[in-house]
């Protein structure tokens, strides 16, 4: 498996339940060795697509190729090399997490020692608690034991469907840097989907964002993130005068909107500072300047709208 | 890949608490017939002989192991039911309720053989719960009451069979019950193939069981018609074993019909298998 690039390769994937179209002519490629962060807000269609890619659901139409093969035919050889989390970590409650994994290492498809469940689990900081019912098991700690058995087989691809959810912020340190060990010294292949942008630009080389279905951008993180122009709110103590002073300036064209405090202006990094020099030596106190990037901004606003 | 999946199967069904209830269940209740037996016994074989009595004269142990078993049989086949679906009713939407799914169906091993694996875990759950009441009833009841004739009161006459005659009656009887009560275990799974939680499916086969039975046993003859397509019509044809002689084409029709209802209900539960979303 290593003379085609495109890992996952999804071509106009559509699903569609009853009236609802939950994912609509989607396309996207996921390239070998690739952290791609898959971004949209709750309710975009990402673990839709998720199940579509791990065959739980079947597509209306489009067609989903991993590993250079046809999904629908070649299902058990394409799934013995993924491992996957969907949505929350769910375990036969009643046996132990030992238990579980030497279940799920037996239907993996490869051959899986004990010595490599352990080794797991202590990758996941879970060996002293092995012969635990996973029912005793905390939100974190399921979490992890999910970690766990997605690598259980060495897969080549993982798929990560929100893995930092619930999570306290040092479960989500640890997440974020085992997924960064999994790419650099393992070279494994990582889907990683997620509605917090901020979690996918701290892991993620590429990314796509997904809203109603349908892809909104792709592109590698940093071309994404890294725009010249923000959107930058400036909030200052008198907004009359600061009105009065920008009037017939360079930048009154580039103001979007005044609000009681504060106002809105598109401008290019470089040109922050000497607005901020021109408004204070203008005698307007500047009480903070916030930049957000446009497509963090446009994130936020769908983030928002789909509350 | 398929005796894997069994084995995970019945690792997961008997480390469950509800597992055990049908077995239970037996294993109180029939020693509480045994008692019953021990104390009235004797009252109840002197009702079945009163006929008898006037014109022959009836020597041996007639309250024996065979003749308790046999009673037990006729009255808990039609509630074993209630035990087999409450694991089998869970054995799919179990899996469902508790999302666990979605990290069987993402491994590399087909839906079908899921659905394969389930069943034969089904049936193995229900022929041990078949072999335990066998035991229960039949083995303790003879080491208890010991052995002897069997004195069965059919539709036409009373038939008395000699002790070298019985054994094999029984073992083909209870294989006959396995038969049937797998009947039962596959319509709880096809139910269960439909649903996300377990109490339908339990529900659900045990209000098909109660309805057909009840139209199995309402003698209109608008019914007679559809009498010979409800399963529960031949569940208790097990009884066709204590005949003399044998009716080995009513058996085997029998036979043939349960086994046909068991692929029935398996072709169609893989196939919802087969096209469900895994939404859960």
């Amino acid at each position: 498996m290593s003379v085609f690039e495109n890992i996952i390769e999804i071509s106009s994937l559509s699903k569609r339940f009853k009236e609802v179209l939950a994912v609509n002519d989607l396309s996207f490629a996921v390239k070998r060795g690739d952290v791609f962060g898959f971004l949209g807000p709750n309710g975009a269609g990402k673990s839709t697509t998720i199940r579509m890619i791990l065959s739980l659901i079947t597509p209306t139409s489009g067609s989903i190729k991993i590993f250079g093969k046809s999904l629908i035919e070649n299902r058990k050889e394409i799934l013995a090399n993924v491992g996957a989390i969907v949505e929350k970590p769910d375990f036969y409650q009643y046996l132990p997490a030992i238990k579980n994994l030497e279940i799920l290492a037996k239907i993996s498809g490869k051959e899986v020692h004990q010595s490599r469940i352990y080794e797991l689990l202590e990758l996941v900081g879970l060996k002293d608690r092995a012969k635990s019912k996973v029912k005793t098991y905390s939100h974190g700690m399921k979490q992890r034991l999910g970690i766990a058995q997605t690598l259980l087989h060495d897969p080549e691809l993982i798929v990560l469907d929100e893995p930092t959810t619930g999570l306290d912020p040092q479960g989500m340190k640890e997440i974020r840097d085992l997924i960064i060990r999994l790419s650099k010294d393992e070279n494994k292949t990582i889907f990683l989907s997620s509605h917090i942008l901020s979690e996918i630009e701290l892991v993620a080389n590429r990314m796509i964002i997904i809203n109603k279905g349908s892809k909104v951008v792709e592109g590698e993180v940093n071309d994404l993130l890294n725009s010249k122009s923000l959107k930058v709110t400036v909030e200052v103590e008198n907004i009359e005068s600061a009105k009065r002073i920008l009037d017939n300036t360079k930048w009154y064209n580039l103001i979007e909107n005044f609000s009681e405090n504060k106002f809105s202006i598109k401008l290019e990094n470089k040109d922050i500072a000497e607005l901020n020099k021109y408004l204070v030596e203008n005698g307007v106190m500047v009480n903070a300047l916030i930049p957000v990037r446009s497509l963090e901004d446009y994130f936020l606003s769908i983030t928002s709208s789909a509350k | 890949m398929i005796a894997t999946l069994v084995r995970i199967e019945l690792l997961k069904i008997f480390r469950k608490w509800r597992t055990y209830i049908g077995f239970i269940a037996i294993g109180v209740l029939v020693p509480l017939l045994h008692l019953a037996m021990y104390l009235e016994g004797q009252n109840s074989i002197d009702y079945v002989t009163r006929g008898l009595r006037d014109s022959f004269i009836l020597v041996g142990n007639l309250l024996n192991g065979y003749w308790i078993s046999y009673l037990i049989l006729n009255a808990l086949i039609i509630h074993i039911p209630f035990l087999i679906t409450l694991v089998a009713g869970d054995l799919m939407a179990g899996e469902a309720t508790a999302g666990t799914y979605r990290i069987l169906v993402t491994r590399p091993v087909s839906r079908i053989q899921i659905v394969t694996s389930k069943y034969i875990a089904g049936l193995i759950y229900t022929s041990l719960l078949i072999f335990w009441l066998a035991f229960v009833s039949l083995v303790v009841g003879i080491i208890v009451f010991g052995s002897g004739e069997l004195i069965v009161a059919g539709s036409q006459a009373i038939i008395i069979f000699e002790k070298s005659d019985i054994l094999w009656r029984f073992i083909l009887a209870y294989g006959f019950a396995i038969l049937s009560m797998t009947v039962v275990c596959s319509l709880a799974i096809l139910f269960s193939s439909l649903v996300e939680n377990a109490i339908g499916p339990i529900v659900s086969t045990m209000a098909v069981i109660i309805i057909f039975i009840i139209l199995s046993n309402f003698d209109v003859a608008i019914l007679k018609e559809i009498k010979p397509y409800l399963f529960t019509t031949y569940m208790l044809n097990w009884r066709e074993f204590f005949n003399d002689p044998l009716n080995i084409s009513d058996i085997a029709k029998a036979v043939l019909i349960l086994a046909g209802h068991i692929l029935i209900f398996f072709s169609a539960s893989a196939y919802i298998f087969k096209k469900k979303d895994i939404l859960s």
